[in-house]
């Protein structure tokens, strides 16, 4: 918040994770929202975005093919070949409005297929370590805001991919809030006013939650499910402000389905589709600005395992959504399910990079060069970012 | 310094209940029987025993120091669930016993640790000249011999290369765990084992188990070791930016014992800039030890303590990244961060018998306080307030 801090770190953290050169992004637009929801876990992707006119598919996991588009709960049919889980109801519609694209065989740039390890690089968005995560690279690169930081998980805890030289938010709707006389923490600020190190920071940071709470006041989630899709409510809302953040993270884990995956996929898609419905309805006043990308951090085994479910694999299905989004299409560069289009004779062949998808997409929302998004993805050169995922 | 660890005198966690506990609990779910010995529950038992240790223990500086070199070793209980079950045996096993004692020792109690094993992949790296590699077709994963060298030991300065973390990687191939059996626990495998002596830095190190423990003693002991971790702990103990001339003591300390991390400890007391009040902003963990001990209550039942650090940002022994949890102000000072330190300290500040804000002042920081932290105490609107602004005062949010 601070604009000394914020400055001394942007320097520091250029020095320290791009070998010396300055991390300077010009002013990004502003008025384009992006969301990121990272699915922690693992999503099965094949049985999210499902080739159900690959013959293959049956052999591979007789015990978890869903029906065919027509059949009672069967899937939504994506243009002949490709199907979309039944529990996606929501952004189903979306698809059919245009503004879902499912995309196939994606994977970030790590195959360790350790939860720990993909996820981390997934956020840092490079091949190599880094302390800084890829969405607050982009947040450093957006303009100031008086009100508040430019970026906002809905978490208690900061994920990696907003860590690093730019603030951001790290809000927990649900956080307990002891009961105070009304000057508590106006108190609290004045104690500090002369702290060299804290008394710009705190003296923000109140005048920023009471901005959030501001915005958040009267907010119901009645009627909705506990977890993602309240959280859900509460970055709309937030998002949805004129003057507000432009950037969210979500999470939601329960994913990892290596038994009994059936009824425990369609359990989290229901979640999560639950979430979609409500970003979309309380987002509709910006919606046209706004781009929501879901991502995992890799995908299943193609063949089911002992206990019907997958283990961990490799390429796996993403969903963008959003106004301006190219949808009612499937994104894909099929590689085929016969044993020797396998990668590792176990996993689906993943056939994009997700930064090519990310790079294609944050470039024009917001108004970024490929030199600059190579700094917010270092290494990432040799990958083109995927042009025409937004209409224009 | 030198008064004995009373945990270490203890039974405590170990690799071999903990994975004995582990394969019941599974083979009770297999059986349909409920069951919560599993990883995921060990965890916050041990570690909500750990941060209750270091509120009512006598020797604080001593947890400090396991505190510091278990975040020095990181094992993140992010990892999953063999690095989280794991966490308490790890620090029980390969940092408490070495805390006062030789560098080297930790530095090979650690590398034959389950828990780093699993934590930084060296468990499955296989030598690919070794039998299992020449038939499986596997080979080297260098997770651990890199951070080892940058993170543990040497530091990325001290002028290794990429051979060299490939050769250690190689010298570091065989040291797995075994899961099966009457008594899991660390195993070298030879079968997995690069076959051959290695060079590594432009010294020859042999083959098998003890040719790794040469290695490790001769890193350990590196010159560029020695500045690493005298630099570690100054920033730690003394300052964000820690002084030369505090580094360099330390260094020549360590040389001259062998890595007597006892001596080195006694070395840092000695340093009259160890002792300048308020140089260092507690991490949060640190803080919610702090409050605790100020407060002087019962426990909170359940994993309160736990939480706790979660809520405030530094979830116990669950960092980010293999480099552990960062050492300066500026990491852990944000608006949001400082006011939920205010919303907790409130809470706490609210139960029934915590002491009055003077008599928490006078037992802390009486020395050092302000008048512009007197002046918020005493215009506080209740007790529990006063009390919470002390906790949130810009005095006890340092040390």
């Amino acid at each position: 918040m601070h604009p000394s801090r914020r400055s001394f770190l942007a320097g520091s953290a250029a020095t320290l994770s791009f070998g010396g050169s300055t991390l300077k992004l010009r002013a990004a637009e502003t008025d384009s929202r992006f969301v990121l929801i990272l699915l922690r876990g693992a999503m099965d992707g094949l049985n999210v975005v499902v080739p159900y006119g690959d013959a293959n598919l049956k052999t591979w996991r007789p015990g978890l093919v869903l029906p065919e588009p027509g059949q009672p709960n069967g899937l939504s049919d994506l243009g002949g070949f490709w199907g979309l889980h039944p529990s996606l109801k929501a952004a189903y519609l979306l698809y059919s409005a245009n503004d879902l694209l499912p995309i196939q065989c994606v994977a970030g740039p790590n195959r360790s297929r350790s939860h720990f390890e993909a996820q981390d690089m997934l956020e840092i968005g490079a091949e190599h370590r880094m302390t800084s995560g890829w969405l607050n690279r982009i947040a450093g690169a957006l303009p100031p805001n008086p009100n508040c930081d430019a970026a906002f998980t809905m978490n208690a805890m900061t994920p990696l991919i907003l860590h690093g030289p730019a603030p951001t938010i790290t809000w927990d709707p649900f956080h307990a809030r002891a009961r105070t006389s009304p000057g508590f923490y106006d108190s609290i600020v004045a104690m500090h006013a002369d702290d060299p190190l804290t008394g710009a920071e705190i003296a923000d940071g109140l005048k920023e939650r009471r901005y959030i709470d501001r915005v958040l006041s009267g907010i119901s989630y009645d009627g909705l499910s506990p977890g993602f899709p309240r959280l859900a409510r509460a970055a709309a809302r937030l998002l949805a402000a004129p003057d507000g953040p432009r950037l969210a993270e979500l999470d939601l884990d329960g994913w990892d389905t290596h038994s009994d995956q059936a009824p425990r996929l369609a359990e989290s898609l229901r979640k999560l589709d639950e979430g979609i419905g409500v970003l979309r309805a309380d987002l509709a006043a910006v919606w046209p600005k706004t781009v929501i990308l879901i991502v995992t951090e890799f995908g299943r085994t193609v063949r089911q395992n002992g206990t019907t479910g997958t283990d961990h694999g490799t390429g796996t299905a993403a969903l963008l959504m959003g106004g301006g989004v190219a949808g009612g299409r499937v994104l894909v560069d099929w590689p085929g399910l016969r044993q020797d289009q396998l990668f590792e004779d176990r996993d689906l062949q993943p056939t994009l990079d997700i930064r090519a998808v990310t790079k294609g997409l944050l470039g024009p929302h917001f108004g970024l060069s490929v030199g600059e998004l190579a700094t917010v993805f270092p290494d990432s050169e040799s990958i083109t970012p995927k042009p025409g995922l937004l209409r224009v | 310094m030198n008064a004995p660890d009373p945990l270490l005198a203890r039974v405590g966690p170990s690799v071999l209940t903990t994975a004995l506990a582990d394969r019941e609990h599974n083979q009770a779910l297999k059986a349909g029987i409920p069951s919560n010995s599993g990883m995921a529950q060990l965890f916050p038992e041990e570690m909500t025993a750990a941060l209750r240790h270091a509120v009512s223990t006598d020797l604080p500086l001593r947890e400090r120091l396991v505190w510091f070199w278990a975040n020095h070793f990181t094992v993140s209980a992010r990892a999953g669930n063999w690095a989280m079950g794991l966490l308490g045996a790890y620090i029980q096993e390969a940092i408490r016993p070495h805390v006062t004692g030789r560098f080297a020792d930790m530095v090979k109690a650690v590398m034959r640790h389950p828990a780093m094993l699993f934590y930084l992949d060296n468990w499955m790296s296989t030598g690919p000249g070794s039998p299992r590699g020449r038939t499986q077709h596997i080979g080297l994963n260098e997770n651990l011999a890199r951070e080892c060298l940058e993170l543990h030991t040497l530091g990325v300065q001290a002028g290794y290369t990429q051979s060299d973390v490939t050769a250690l990687a190689a010298i570091l191939t065989g040291r797995t765990f075994n899961r099966e059996g009457d008594s899991p626990g660390f195993v070298f495998t030879a079968d997995m084992h690069e076959p051959g002596s290695k060079k590594f830095m432009g010294h020859a190190f042999a083959q098998g188990f003890p040719g790794g423990e040469a290695a490790l003693d001769w890193i350990a002991d590196h010159p560029g070791t020695r500045r690493h971790i005298a630099t570690q702990l100054i920033r730690h103990f003394v300052a964000d930016a820690p002084p030369e001339n505090c580094i360099v003591r330390l260094e020549s300390v360590l040389a001259e014992t062998g890595g007597d991390l006892n001596h080195t400890m006694l070395a840092i007391i000695d340093m009259s800039e160890a002792w300048q009040p308020l140089t260092k902003f507690r991490a949060p963990a640190e803080y919610v030890i702090a409050v605790q001990r100020a407060l002087d209550l019962p426990f909170e039942p359940g994993y309160h303590l736990l939480d706790a650090t979660r809520d405030l940002g530094q979830p116990f022994m669950s960092p980010l990244l293999p480099n552990g949890w960062p050492d300066t102000a500026a990491d852990w000072i944000s608006g949001e961060a400082l006011l939920k330190r205010a919303d907790w300290a409130m809470t706490q500040a609210s139960r029934p018998g915590a002491p009055s804000a003077d008599a928490v002042i006078e037992a802390t920081i009486a020395d050092v306080v302000s008048a512009s932290t007197l002046k918020a105490v005493r215009s506080a609107s209740t007790p529990a307030e006063a009390l919470a602004t002390v906790f949130v005062s810009p005095e006890f949010l340092r040390r």
